[in-house]
């Protein structure tokens, strides 16, 4: 059976946290795709019967939703967003060469069924863009040549750290963990593959800059608490004045990244 | 000039402010104490006094939204937060999970009590990674330090919260597809009345809720009605996530009350157009909402100052386009997402966003006929008000404002022979 006996105790697991069964469909579908890769047709079955609904219906939602899959998927997903910011900065040239170097259409995967490249729309990270994702963890504003790199590197079974990976941001090192996650039932089990090493990777980041360290003693000092920072800053707020152009003192000090020039996210806590 | 504000912002730079007891310090969860002490009646009151309107797109007054709650049915109250952003060019609840996930968790707490909900629900976007981890690990040590579950701090309240992730349909943003897809159905929209505050998720009463919005909510508990209304305007007071993208030197989110100036958040906070060139479009409130020009840099950035310049203050995402871009081909580029995300129930969307996708792509690769401009207006006729949700109006929106303000350009295309923008930098998709 597509679903172990132990992963049906975890979804019944899932199930009791609804107040009705079906509300648990989409999560217990993500877990299909952890052990399967893919809704299979015999993993439909299953999860019709555990919900007691019909296939047709499992089928329906299955089908519904772009992230379930009806053919399996590489251990390494490669969505590219192609909506307009996107666009403008390059997406499609950046989807094109990568199904151009793994030689699928795209959405498919690669002869190995390493990688997996589509594109997707708007992924709320338009600031970044061009953004890819592997295994939905963002690589931001990077150039096609950048993310022909990134794409060598999951050839070789090796994940670059993610953009904001010093913030905290990591990528499950395969679609089977990824999915199990997204079924909300936390860190996969051991059987899915090791996890993602290290909080740091020691990896060369690809990608723009992480947030900027603060200062511990310009926090302790200077920095109001929020309540009265927000309350002072309403309508007078005459400390920050705004800055004509962006400012170079958001740059990451001292970091090694590929592309030095950019600018990370702006930083309402840090004297915009 | 109007100042940024740093209010959902206000720990953005601190980037310990996920973790529970960073959060604490710097006065995190401190409204739930205050919100204890009031009855729930006086906290909906409270947000009805103090005009908070949503966050998600339409800026319905969510106390209002809040007091339409069906009472004495029977049946729970459900608050379900709608993360599931999506929008093209919006990307403020994202960053907020990101960087101050427990901003979200306070407010969830504060508006269930408000409302008498004791299972709360956060349909979030499977495809955002990161900030679903972040969000996560927020409400598992919410719980660890007593602040879910049962009993939250003495007060005797039960809370439990639920993080659900979508599985990829921008439709789920609209509230009643969201509920449909949290009930495991197909993320359908269904028709109004009943609304959700009446008959939502298992049939019971309601209230679907963007992120900001009920980050907003605790900052109003604190502070009180007086404080958030001495930002923004009469009808649309308080503070405002604004995400700036496209051609501007500094994309990002900024934080204005409403009502700043679009010049301020673009030339000023976002630091102005790209390598020096000229600004030709831009949207208020992302794709959805009608594309204004340079001529409208001045319109007041709130729900009436925007409507007032013919569009709509939606989500506030900004997307800022130069003179290089191809108004047919923003217009064919946000078609093909509206003819993808059509859920496919109502006709008119369902088919009219894949005729003016085909209709744009000839346009765009030389074949146009002198017709197609009229054509499109009659299809976007037929679309508008004639589905059950947005959506569909939604995908008229950059269509019929782009024939309003860059009707030339639709006609060069047909007359050249082809887009006229040389070295496009973009190969059109396949049609």
């Amino acid at each position: 059976m597509p679903l172990s006996d132990q992963t049906l105790t975890r979804a019944e697991e899932l199930i009791a946290r609804y107040p009705q069964r079906r509300s648990a469909l989409l999560p217990i579908l993500f877990l299909l795709q952890a052990e399967d890769g893919y809704v299979s047709p015999a993993g439909v079955a299953q999860v019709a019967q555990l919900l007691g609904v019909t296939k047709a219906e499992v089928g329906a939602v299955a089908t519904f939703y772009t992230m379930f899959r009806r053919r399996p998927v590489g251990k390494y997903l490669v969505s590219v967003c192609k909506t307009l910011p996107c666009q403008l900065r390059g997406s499609r040239e950046i989807s094109a060469a990568m199904a151009e170097r793994l030689d699928v259409p795209l959405g498919g995967t690669d002869e190995s069924g390493m990688v997996t490249v589509e594109e997707v729309e708007c992924l709320a990270a338009c600031d970044g863009a061009p953004v890819v994702q592997v295994n939905t963890e963002n690589y931001e504003r990077l150039t096609t040549e950048e993310v022909m790199e990134l794409l060598e590197a999951l050839l070789r079974d090796e994940v670059p750290p993610p953009t904001f990976a010093a913030d905290g941001s990591v990528t499950e090192p395969s679609t089977a963990r990824l999915h199990w996650r997204l079924a909300g039932l936390g860190d996969p089990p051991a059987s899915l593959g090791a996890p993602a090493s290290g909080a740091e990777p020691a990896g060369q980041r690809i990608g723009r800059e992480p947030s900027p360290p603060e200062p511990t003693e310009q926090r302790e000092a200077g920095e109001p608490q929020p309540a009265e920072g927000a309350g002072a800053a309403a309508p007078e707020a005459p400390t920050d004045p705004e800055p004509e152009a962006p400012e170079a003192a958001h740059q990451a000090p001292g970091d090694e990244g590929p592309a030095p020039e950019r600018e990370p996210r702006p930083q309402a806590g840090e004297g915009r | 000039m109007t100042d940024q504000v740093k209010v959902l912002t206000s720990r953005w730079g601190d980037r310990q402010a996920y973790d529970i007891d960073r959060f604490t310090e710097l006065d995190g969860y401190a409204s739930l104490d205050a919100a204890f002490e009031r009855s729930p009646e006086d906290l909906v009151q409270l947000v009805k006094d103090s005009g908070l309107r949503g966050r998600g797109g339409a800026g319905f007054p969510t106390g209002m939204k809040w007091g339409f709650l069906a009472k004495g049915t029977g049946k729970p109250t459900y608050l379900v937060v709608n993360a599931d952003e999506s929008e093209p060019g919006t990307f403020k609840d994202m960053e907020l999970l990101e960087r101050d996930p427990h901003a979200l968790v306070e407010g969830v707490i504060v508006s269930s009590y408000a409302i008498g909900c004791r299972n709360a629900f956060i349909y979030l976007r499977g495809e955002c990674g990161w900030p679903g981890r972040r969000l996560q690990g927020a409400i598992d040590a919410a719980y660890d330090e007593g602040l879910l579950g049962r009993d939250i701090k003495g007060s005797g309240f039960d809370l439990d919260v639920i993080l659900h992730r979508g599985a990829g349909a921008y439709i789920c943003g609209e509230e009643t597809a969201l509920l449909s897809s949290l009930e495991g159905q197909r993320g359908q929209p269904k028709l109004r009345p009943p609304f959700p505050a009446v008959e939502g998720l298992y049939r019971a009463p309601t209230t679907v809720n963007n992120v900001e919005t009920i980050a907003t909510v605790p900052w109003i508990v604190r502070k009180g009605v007086d404080w958030f209304r001495s930002m923004g305007t009469d009808k649309s007071p308080g503070p405002k996530l604004f995400s700036v993208s496209g051609d501007v030197i500094s994309p990002g989110n900024y934080e204005f009350p409403l009502g700043v100036p679009a010049r301020e958040v673009i030339m000023g906070a976002a630091g102005g157009m790209r390598d020096g060139k000229a600004l030709k479009a831009w949207t208020p409130g992302g794709s959805s909402t009608p594309m204004l020009t340079a001529d409208h840099l001045d319109t007041p950035m709130d729900f009436e100052g925007i409507a007032g310049a013919g569009s709509l203050l939606g989500t506030a995402a900004v997307m800022v386009f130069s003179e290089d871009v191809c108004i047919v081909r923003a217009c064919l580029n946000f078609t093909e997402f509206y003819a993808h995300e059509s859920c496919g129930k109502c006709t008119p969307c369902r088919e009219g966003t894949d005729w003016m996708r085909k209709i744009l792509g000839r346009l765009e690769s030389g074949q146009g006929r002198t017709e197609d401009m009229d054509t499109l207006k009659d299809i976007c006729d037929s679309i508008f008000g004639r589905s059950f949700c947005a959506l569909g109006d939604g995908a008229t929106s950059p269509i019929v404002s782009a024939l309003k303000f860059f009707r030339d350009e639709f006609d060069e295309h047909v007359s050249g022979g082809g887009c006229p923008f040389p070295g496009a930098r973009v190969a059109v998709g396949a049609h």
